[in-house]
Formats: C-alpha cells, structure tokens, sequence
C-alpha cells in the first residue's frame, strides 16, 4: 500500500486514545490543595518566572468538580485528613493525584502524633515530588512525568 | 526599671514563692491562690503597667519529677515602660485548674485553649474551654511527657 | 402602594475554608451572617499542627534548627535567628560582629519577601492579579540571592548557634544591591498601580478596623498593631544583634484598618532594605574574610584525601564548601566561630580532615553527646515579620531541650479575628484575612 506523507493527505492518522490522552495532559485542570511551606513553592511554579502555563496547567480550578488533578500541597495533618479524602471523592474521573513535597509522600519528618504519614494512606497517588520543599524544578520535571503517565494510561470512556 | 520582681516580692511578701532574675529575665513563681489578685494589679498598676500579655504556656515537669507537676508560664510586658516579667504558677496534676485571665487580657482565651489542648490544665471562669489545635476525638493531652511523641489518632486511614 | 412585607430576620452560617483558596487552605470561618452582614464567626484552627513544640523536646539543640525553618516558611531566617539567639542566651554566648550583620541583612530580605508575599496574595484575592505577579518576580530574585548564600531557596537552617553556617559569597554586595534595586522598582509599581486605585482603596479602607486598647489586650505585635499607631517594635524596644547601629524608621498607621496595614507594610519593606544597604556598607571583616591565596581545596577532594589516610598538613588549610553538593563549590570560607567548642559545630574543614574535628563534630550532634546548655529557662523576642517572635527555652542541662515555646505572632491576630470580622460584610473576610497574614507553620505550630 502505498503511504501517503502529511502533506500530500491533508491529514494523519491515529488512535482515538491517543488523540483523547494527548488532549488530555494539555489540558490539565488542577486543584491545589495548599497547606502549607510547600505552597511557596508552589506559587513560584505557577507565577512568570517558572511559568506552569507552557504545560497546559496554568488554570487552577478551585472546584473540585472542575478539576482534573489534585495537587497536594504540604503536609497534611490527622484534623485535615478527611477534608482530602472528602476533596478527592468529589473529584470527577479521569483524575490524577501529584503528591507535592516529602510530607506527602511519607509524612517527611514529621513522625509525630498529629501528620498523616504519606497521603497514599488515604487517596490513591500518581506522582510523587519529594523535596522539602521541592525546587519549582522538580515540579515542572513532576508535572511532564504526570503527562507521560497520562498519555499511555488506557482509561475506559 | 530593674529589680522588677523585687517590688513584687515587697507587695506581696506572703504570695511569691520563688524569685530570680537568670540571664536577665526577671521571674516570679507565685501561689495560685493570689494569682489573680496579683495579676490584676500588676496590669492596672500604673508602677508595673503590663497592658500586654505576650505568652502564657505551660511546662510539664515530669521527667525533672517536679512536686506540682505543672508549671503555667506568663511573659507579661508593659508597652509604656518597655520592661518584661515571667510569672509562673505551680499546679498539681491531680488539681491541674487554673484561675482564667481572659477578664484581663482577652489573648488569654485562645492561649488557655491551648493549654488546655496540650496539656490538660483547666482555666476556672473561661467561657468557652475547648481544644484548638487538635480534634475532639483525639484522646489525651499531646505535650504531656507521658504521651508518646508518635502515638497517631487518625481520624481516617490505617491505625498509626 | 402596598406596605413592604417585612423581611424575616434569621441568620444563616456560611462554612468557609479549611480548603478555601482565600483561607489558605487550613484555616475553616464559621460565619453567622445577617443578610451581607458578619454577625458573629468561630475561626477553627489546627489544621496544620505538625507537633513542632513535642518534636524539639525528641531532639539534640542543633537538630530543632530545620523545624524553625518551617515555623513561618515565608520568612525561615527569622526564626532561625530567634530560635538560635535564644540558645545562645542560655549558654551566654555572642557571636562575632560579622556574624550579627549577615544575620540582620539576611533577616531584613527575608521581611521583605513575607511582606512581598502577603501584599501580592492578598491583592491577588481583591483581584489585582498583576500586583502578585510583579511581587512574586521580586521574591524570586531574592530567593535566588538567598538561595546563593545558604544553598537553599525557603527551608535554609542557615543560622548554627554561634552564627551561620557559611559566609557570604564574593560579589553579594553588588548583587544585593541590584536586586534592591529592581526590588524598589516593583515597589513603586505595585504603588502605582493600586494605591490609589479606587477598587483596591474602597475594598480596603476602614474595613477591619480595631481599636489600639482591642490590639493591645489582644497582644497583637508588629505591622498589625504599627498600623493603629503605636510604634512597638522589638528592633527598637530591645535592639538585639545589631540594630540598633542602624538608621530607620518604624512606620505607624492611624486607623488600624486594611489600608493602613497595606501602607504600613508597603513602608517596611523599604526600611528594611535600608537596613540591608547601610549592613552592606558596615559589614566588618573578620575570622570569615576570604582566602584568595593558594591554600584552597575543595571539600570533595579534602574527603577523598582523608579517606585515604592523607590527613597531614590538611588542618588548617581552608576547603571550599559547597552548598549546593553539585560541585559548584562556592565560595571559600572559614566559619564563624564563637570560640565555645562546647556549643559550635566544628567547620566542615575540620570535620573532613582532622580527627579531633570529626570528634567534635560527633560530640555536637549525636544523640547522648550533643550540646548541653546549662540549666535555666530563657525568653527571647525577636521582631518577627508578623510580629514578636518569641522563643521559651527550658533547659534541664542534658543535649535535648526540655521545653520549646514559641510565641507566634499571628496565632494572636487570629484569635482577634473574630472580633475584627464583626459588623462587616462577607466580602469583608477576604481582605482582612489577607491582611492577617496568616502563616500556617506559625500559627498552628
């Protein structure tokens, strides 16, 4: 069969999947879920100098019925737990979790009495940017794994 | 200025149990019964004149086997006179009450809360005495050194 | 015309926070309304208690350093400061005079990027999304200033007890003094762009208001309370380090409303920045001066020497230190010493090449070892960017602190908030909030 070039069709072809997942990880709506020194950081990333809007995530949405990735931002403590867990349930699927810092990922060093020890206690985790606090770096170098992960996931829709 | 807790020794002779002036911060232990007599004067007082109450928390001293276990710190300051006192109050564990402050300084409230919360002292006379920093369902006073540094309580999720 | 029915006078409760964008996410307003109108609120705190007074009492004194850091992660260097001035009272200690100066200049830019920070976020919550973004381009210029002299952009532990952990570096004061410069830039464009801007005038002036005898019995410190006229500030009132070698002004508002608080702390950033210049100029030389002339290696290969046994003729030589553990090596510095080996951590030299250093460093800082202050309990202000930052440390005379107290100076305004809220509209909450600067790390500990 003979293969026709981009320029001769007009047009090329591929999978719907991946149309809708390369759609989808430039698109991404997040909800940050700031806490705490993390949220400096934070703030770094998302305003001109890092500039987070080069990768499609520049739109936080402060609904979590409009957001498509929950960013959790600095440690959680036991009293906050169940807001999270009550945050993520009302996220609508597909949804991702990035789990912003050390103290969510492990609790960091903070092993006391009133930190949750990892928020993957709770709610399920796609990424994890361990720092304490991360550099907006390693947010950006989290966000593009985020959208690798996001491109191949098979997701039924 | 200078000799601060000297003058409060010479008012009230019978209620001060203890004095010192280590490293500058001049400190008075008084009995719990003057206490708030003595505060009273102390804020209104025009020669001491602590319009401010900068902190008030407390020490545990368990481990250090104090005999009332408890000590309830105030750091008062007086804006017009710029000049500093640390009152303290021994309380036992078993009558850990103290009388409230919140009728002179209103920053007592919130501070007392956390007293509370962290180490189960009661504030006799405060309005509204419930935890501030943890939850309701956690179960015993976190600052006490009888309670583990990691002892979790979650509310959800796995059990510690 | 028909009479108007009359209106049913019930009140209803409004749950903001703990995840509202405008309550920084851990902090929950339960408002009574009336209509538009705050009849009464119960402000729920906690939400971010992470157990930094219990964690203190697990640890050596040096080790409670990181913890300081996130105490008010906006400006780490001044709890850093306070934090090891109090330790340095209990052991009676003072640091060299070149230490105090890169203490006070690195405190004044850390105020200046906690009040760049609170102006911006909470004009950004009254809309003006363009003031944030020009305030947090200047705090990214000092973050990378900091940055080069601690090796890190916000969670530093740049103090040791008995002064810093590193000099700074060779060209600071050109560099300072540029981003100074861009700094008063932003400053006098954020001034033009809102300060006179109706919306952001009407959506600040007499809201919040308190009373000077309300902040007072309050104990509220610092801008807060600068802003309804009395002018305490622990710089001034108990100058510590070397403030009181400085020429400055404390600024003071009048109506102790959300206006004066944001002229106020507009005011304060650029005392601060004096500060920072006139520290420049001042800054005396001493035991840290750089050693241009041979005798340099670098610490990776003063390691790799010493692993090997090669240790002789390495004391004494001077290492490059690398902050950043790339091997970028800046800079090359002697430490500053308070001459107390009970207190100090050795220098990284010494601990790499001489076995006596490594000795003392283990001594500082395992667990058993460590320092031990002498007995006695010390309170020590310093003026924090919210406010008196207070340190109680009670010292049992073993390697952990018995006790650590720190008096946090937003918990106070919090606490007043309810207060503060009362008879406003529900709009109203936005921007007092903002002005609060409320620091989680600080105000739940």
């Amino acid at each position: 069969m003979e293969v026709k070039t981009l320029e001769q069709t007009g047009g090329f072809t591929s999978k719907l999947d991946d149309m809708v997942a390369w759609a989808r990880k430039f698109s991404i709506f997040q909800y940050p879920f700031i806490t705490a020194c993390c949220g400096m950081e934070y703030m770094s990333t998302a305003c001109s100098h890092y500039d987070v809007d080069r990768f499609g995530a520049g739109l936080p949405r402060f609904s979590p019925r409009q957001a498509d990735v929950l960013f959790v931002v600095g440690t959680i403590s036991h009293k906050l737990a169940p807001v999270l867990k009550h945050i993520y349930d009302q996220m609508a699927d597909p949804k991702w979790v990035v789990a912003f810092g050390v103290c969510t990922c492990t609790g960091g060093f903070y092993n006391n009495y009133a930190t949750v020890q990892g928020i993957d206690t709770i709610i399920p985790v796609d990424v994890y940017i361990p720092g304490c606090p991360p550099r907006p770096e390693y947010v950006l170098d989290g966000l593009m794994k985020l959208q690798e992960k996001i491109q191949i996931e098979k997701k039924a829709y | 200025m200078g000799n601060l807790h000297d003058r409060v020794k010479e008012r009230w002779p019978h209620a001060v149990l203890e004095l010192h002036d280590d490293r500058g911060d001049e400190t008075v232990v008084l009995m719990r019964d003057d206490f708030t007599v003595i505060m009273k004067a102390l804020k209104e007082d025009p020669e001491f004149d602590f319009q401010m109450l900068m902190d008030l928390t407390a020490v545990d001293g368990k481990d250090l086997g104090w005999k009332p276990r408890f000590e309830v710190v105030y750091h008062l300051y007086s804006l017009s006179k710029n000049h500093r006192l640390r009152v303290k109050v021994r309380v036992n564990e078993r009558d850990a009450l103290m009388p409230t402050a919140t009728t002179l300084w209103a920053i007592a409230d919130w501070f007392e809360r956390e007293v509370w919360d962290m180490f189960g002292i009661r504030f006799e006379g405060h309005p509204d005495l419930r935890r501030i920093l943890m939850y309701d369902e956690f179960v015993g006073h976190p600052l006490r050194k009888d309670y583990p540094h990691n002892k979790r309580q979650p509310l959800i999720g796995p059990k510690n | 015309m028909p009479e108007l029915k009359k209106t049913r006078k019930e009140s209803m409760l409004l749950n903001i926070g703990p995840t509202h964008p405008a309550m920084h996410g851990i902090v929950r307003i339960i408002a009574e309304l009336d209509g538009e109108e705050v009849v009464d609120t119960d402000v729920e705190i906690g939400y971010l208690h992470r157990a930094f007074e219990k964690h203190a009492e697990q640890d050596g004194y040096l080790q409670v350093i990181p913890y300081t850091d996130r105490l008010n992660y906006v400006s780490p260097l001044i709890n850093n400061t306070g934090y090891c001035l109090a330790v340095e009272k209990l052991f009676g200690l003072e640091t060299t005079e070149r230490a105090k100066y890169i203490r006070v200049i690195m405190n004044e830019l850390s105020r200046v990027t906690d009040h760049l920070t609170c102006v911006g976020a909470s004009a950004m919550e009254l809309g003006a999304f363009t003031v944030f973004l020009y305030m947090i381009k200047a705090r990214e210029m000092i973050y990378q200033l900091i940055e080069e002299v601690t090796g890190a952009r916000l969670t530093i532990s740049y103090t040791r007890i008995g002064g810093v952990k590193a000099d700074l570096p060779p060209d600071f004061a050109s560099k300072c003094r540029e981003i100074l410069g861009e700094c008063r830039g932003v400053l006098k464009e954020v001034d033009q762009l809102v300060t006179r801007n109706r919306i952001f005038v009407d959506r600040l002036k007499d809201i919040g208001v308190i009373s000077q005898a309300d902040a007072v019995a309050y104990g509220i410190t610092g801008p807060f309370l600068r802003s309804t006229g009395i002018d305490y500030d622990v710089r001034r009132a108990a100058p510590y380090l070397v403030y009181d070698h400085f020429d400055f002004e404390i600024p003071v508002g009048e109506h102790g409303d959300n206006f004066d608080r944001y002229l106020v702390r507009m005011d304060e950033m650029e005392q601060s920045m004096r500060i920072v210049e006139q520290a420049l100029d001042k800054i005396p030389g001493g035991p840290v001066l750089l050693d241009t002339q041979g005798n340099e290696i670098s610490a990776a290969d003063m390691v790799d020497e010493a692993k090997m046994g090669r240790v002789t003729g390495l004391c004494g030589k001077s290492a490059s230190t690398d902050p950043t553990l790339e091997g970028s090596g800046r800079g090359i510095y002697e430490k500053i010493e308070s001459g107390n080996k009970e207190a100090m951590m050795p220098p990284k030299e010494m601990t790499y090449s001489s076995i006596e250093g490594l000795m003392n460093h283990f001594k500082t800082v395992m667990v058993g070892h460590g320092i031990r202050p002498p007995k006695g309990e010390v309170y020590f202000p310093v003026e924090g960017a919210n406010g008196e930052l207070g340190f109680y440390i009670v010292s049992d005379g073993t390697d952990r602190p018995y006790r650590v107290r720190v008096r946090p100076p937003c918990f106070v305004i919090m606490a007043a908030l309810s207060k503060i809220l009362k008879g406003d509209t529900l709009a109203d909450i936005v921007p007092t909030f903002g002005s609060v600067n409320m620091i989680g790390g600080e105000l739940d500990r």
